[in-house]
């Protein structure tokens, strides 16, 4: 029998289509409106909640929680202060991405990790090494991303402390009289928090979030919302943009941070010796330039799509659902250079957006390629311009 | 007379076919002056503050026939255009029961099916056979009309264009355009379906803002028009703008300011300036004077031809034409400021089917019945009011747990006999509230605050004549070729420079944005001719 989140109870009866998917052995909504757009528009013009409680939860803690956590992550956790979170990667001896995640500092000694995968099995194999205990909390919390413009009025009204909590800043408070961790943190690209609860209490902090979020217009969002917030973010997603190097069966299936766009997270290896998984090969990737691949954003013109039906008697029709498959790029000679990992329609940006994987001289702004698309059973070629990432940033985000 | 009242182009009036138009003039690298009488952009299209907190949409209050090249060209995206979808639609019927479309084609099948079994393919083959009708004449939509009359050789290419696609058309097609061109929504819907609240709700579209009533041969056109708006390739799909229509005006005046052009508020323009035929600026009430070889009117025909123009300047026929263009305003608006949501019965503790346009037209009888009263020069006993609640769509339209209610009401005619809007005004809106109390019995108890908007209103505030929302009446002789006159469908005028660019013009009315594109790739084109 698949297993419910302590939400369930109450998205159940929120939900208006009882579709649900399965994320790590727990039901997850795939939407609770009728439509995911307006549950979309929700999140971007008031504020949506998403139920992440299937996240895998692990505490690092110890005298050398801190050495572990240096040496399993890619990013530099020794300059993560207390009271503050972090986006993380990790990696193998090879330098290619393994999984990412979100690092929390509790304590000098104390960590809190999320992550979407298993880790479990993996931290405790590092841990021999160190003076460190890892405990799997996945169980004992759910979680609660709380996302859009109205996030902050809605959790101010249950915790003052909230209003001065900066971008990945994170503060232990209560709701409704219950202990619980809020971050300024999420997947939507927006302003937004997430609530972490201990899984007894979590259903009356549901409930006092909906009863503070109502005025505001709060409401659930579920898997097809998230996915179209997340590629307007420009936000990477295991599963879609790669795959854990150590389940890849050949290279094609591998990617370094730099060639996901994550080298940014990789800021000053080059200058100090921190010892990390993947670290040789990382600088040696940068030395030989070797990098097969860089990640960009790709837009298709409104006009070029509309043309694209149009002169073949069809409707364009856009769909803001992101495309469950990859989509082949092509350079004005019709030679294969790379492929759009996400692509969908976005009704904030009026045009199509994807995330897209191509060869590195096709990687500058303002490029146009061609993306594969499939109009009236045929196979045709659309216009696409290569752009930075991510789309959609506003001020709001990290004001 | 200084340099800096000098300009390549001078737009009259801010609303936002005149805004559209400045910045299409603006991008193309030319200096543009727009004037706007009143303190604020956005001629109908306006959001106003009445109280504290709360946003009303005081005339226009819905967006859907905004051209999507617009959007493009201008880049409006960047200067924060958003709309936000209707999610519903939504039709109480007078036994309490109710007719409620979503975004889910699956459930709209159940919905009709409560109604009538065969009117659930009905709908579909109704929704396709339109569909194909919108695809056919959409290119005539969005481009220039041919001049008839004009021995122009463009034009003669024109005209050979427009044949050769009407010659695309298959049979049917052609046939479905002509009978909603010609004839009456109502009969239109009977050829589909056989509920009667379903072909209201359809009819209902029909009858917004035109002297006709759903059984009128004409209705159908003007249900077709309201058709043509798109959201995201969704055809006749609605939204909300952020922050209302108002809120669109505003990103348009950002774009055009944006692009250069220069925005004069309070600047109510007087008369045109010609020299030999040739306009040469225009005048303000205040005396001042701004020179340029174009002047753009967004005013609508009357306005343009036979006010700021002096029509002595103009042939007499098109003086006559434009004086028997017909404008004769029929809609109001009566807005409210709510202190909680309206309880319909039937959906007891439900919201949302408010997320859309909430239709009070429970037959095509009470809607025809509701015309019928306009005809004889009064407003409806029992009127036809398309409500929406936007605070519900749009969180910052309203303080936190309240709302705002905008209800366009039908019919109110400019001229009522034997009385005055100023004496009729609030019976009018009391007629309103009654009906919408019939329907919500916890209605009355809400409204913190009433606003009545009647032609009159329309008129004096916006300046469209007659209150005519559409800045003319859509008849087949007032559109397309004849849109506002045969001979000047194409935004010239017989003054040399000076041009329109209103909603009077094709494809002229609701907030599409088109007259202004249209009409400055004329500008710009007959610019660049004068160069060369």
């Amino acid at each position: 029998m698949i297993r419910t989140t302590p939400f369930h109870p109450r998205l159940a009866e929120l939900s208006q289509t009882q579709m649900w998917g399965n994320w790590s052995g727990y039901l997850s909504a795939v939407r609770y409106d009728l439509s995911s757009k307006h549950e979309y528009f929700g999140v971007r013009n008031a504020a949506g909640f998403f139920d992440t409680s299937p996240l895998y939860k692990y505490w690092i803690r110890g005298r050398d929680a801190e050495l572990l956590c240096s040496f399993a992550f890619a990013r530099d956790v020794r300059t993560l202060k207390l009271g503050r979170a972090q986006y993380t990667i990790w990696c193998d001896d090879d330098g290619f991405i393994m999984e990412d995640g979100v690092l929390f500092r509790f304590a000098s000694d104390e960590f809190l990790l999320t992550a979407a995968e298993p880790n479990m099995g993996y931290l405790k194999q590092l841990s021999r090494l160190y003076d460190v205990e890892i405990v799997d909390a996945s169980e004992d919390y759910a979680s609660l991303a709380i996302q859009g413009p109205r996030s902050r009025d809605i959790l101010e009204v249950l915790t003052p402390d909230i209003s001065s909590l900066r971008y990945f800043g994170f503060t232990e408070t209560k709701i409704a009289n219950t202990p619980v961790t809020i971050s300024r943190t999420g997947f939507s690209g927006d302003l937004g928090y997430e609530v972490i609860i201990p899984v007894a209490d979590a259903l009356p902090v549901l409930d006092a979030i909906l009863q503070a979020g109502h005025p505001h217009g709060l409401r659930p969002y579920g898997d097809e919302a998230l996915g179209m917030t997340r590629i307007e973010a420009g936000l990477p997603l295991i599963g879609v943009e790669f795959n854990s190097s150590r389940y890849a069966w050949t290279p094609d299936d591998r990617f370094t941070p730099d060639e996901l766009g994550l080298g940014w997270l990789l800021k000053g290896i080059e200058d100090d010796s921190r010892p990390f998984i993947g670290r040789d090969a990382i600088l040696r990737e940068r030395a030989d330039g070797s990098s097969r691949w860089r990640t960009v954003g790709i837009t298709v013109a409104w006009s070029d799509f509309y043309e694209l039906f149009d002169s073949r008697g069809h409707l364009a029709v856009p769909d803001e659902i992101p495309v469950a498959w990859e989509s082949m790029l092509y350079n004005a000679n019709g030679k294969r250079i790379g492929y759009a990992t996400s692509f969908m329609y976005s009704p904030i940006l009026q045009c199509h957006i994807g995330i897209a994987r191509v060869k590195p001289k096709y990687a500058e702004p303002g490029t146009d390629i061609y993306l594969e698309q499939t109009v009236n059973h045929e196979y045709i070629n659309v216009r696409a311009t290569v752009t930075t990432l991510p789309f959609y940033n506003p001020e709001r985000k990290t004001a | 007379m200084s340099d800096t009242n000098s300009y390549d182009a001078i737009v009259i009036g801010g609303g936002h076919n005149g805004l559209t138009n400045a910045a299409y003039l603006a991008k193309a690298g030319k200096k543009v002056l727009v004037l706007e009488q009143r303190h604020l952009v956005g001629g109908a299209a306006i959001t106003e503050e009445l109280r504290p907190g709360f946003q009303f949409t005081t005339f226009s209050y819905a967006l859907s026939l905004l051209r999507p090249e617009i959007i493009q060209e201008l880049d409006l995206v960047r200067y924060g255009f958003m709309p936000l979808l209707m999610r519903s639609h939504f039709a109480p019927m007078e036994n309490g029961d109710y007719f409620l479309l979503g975004p889910d084609t699956g459930l709209n099948r159940q919905e009709i099916a409560r109604h009538s079994k065969a009117d659930v393919d009905g709908m579909e083959r109704f929704e396709h056979d339109t569909a194909r009708v919108r695809q056919f004449i959409r290119p005539l939509f969005d481009s220039i009309p041919p001049n008839l009359f004009s021995d122009d050789p463009a034009d003669a290419d024109k005209m050979a264009w427009l044949l050769k696609h009407l010659g695309t058309g298959n049979k049917k097609v052609i046939h479905d355009t002509v009978r909603l061109l010609t004839g009456s929504i109502a009969d239109f819907c009977d050829d589909y379906l056989e509920s009667d609240i379903i072909k209201a709700t359809i009819c209902s579209a029909a009858c917004v803002g035109i002297k006709l009533g759903p059984m009128s041969p004409g209705s159908g056109m003007n249900w077709l028009y309201l058709s043509m708006g798109e959201h995201d390739g969704i055809g006749g799909s609605w939204s909300f703008h952020k922050g209302g229509n108002g809120g669109f005006t505003q990103v348009l005046a950002r774009a055009a300011t944006a692009y250069g052009a220069e925005i004069r508020l309070d600047s109510h323009v007087d008369h045109l300036i010609t020299e030999k035929g040739e306009v040469k600026g225009v005048a303000l009430r205040d005396g001042t004077e701004f020179r340029a070889p174009v002047v753009v009117s967004s005013l609508d025909p009357r306005r343009t031809f036979l006010e700021i123009a002096d029509p002595r300047e103009l042939p007499a026929d098109l003086v006559e034409t434009i004086q028997r263009f017909r404008f004769q305003g029929v809609a109001s608006k009566v807005n409210f400021a709510l202190d909680g949501l309206p309880e319909y019965p039937a959906l007891s503790g439900r919201a949302d089917q408010y997320l859309g346009f909430i239709n009070v037209a429970p037959t095509v009888e009470y809607m025809e019945r509701a015309y019928d009263a306009a005809k004889y020069g009064w407003y409806s006993e029992h009127p036809y009011i398309d409500a929406c609640i936007q605070s519900l769509v749009d969180p910052d339209m309203a303080p936190p747990g309240k709302h705002v209610m905008s209800c366009f009401v039908m019919y109110t005619p400019y001229e009522l006999k034997g009385s005055t809007w100023q004496a009729e005004r609030e019976n009018m809106a009391d007629r309103v509230q009654a009906t919408l109390q019939g329907f919500f019995p916890n209605f009355n108890d809400l409204v913190l605050q009433r606003e009545v908007v009647s032609p009159d209103i329309i008129e004096a505030k916006t300046g469209l004549s007659e209150g005519n929302i559409y800045a003319g009446e859509f008849f087949p002789h007032q559109m397309y070729f004849f849109r506002p006159a045969p001979g000047y469908s194409d935004y010239r005028t017989p003054i040399r420079g000076y041009y329109q660019c209103g909603s009077g013009t094709h494809p002229g009315g609701c907030v599409i944005g088109a007259p202004g594109r249209l009409a400055s790739q004329q500008v710009l084109k007959d610019l660049g001719r004068a160069k060369a």
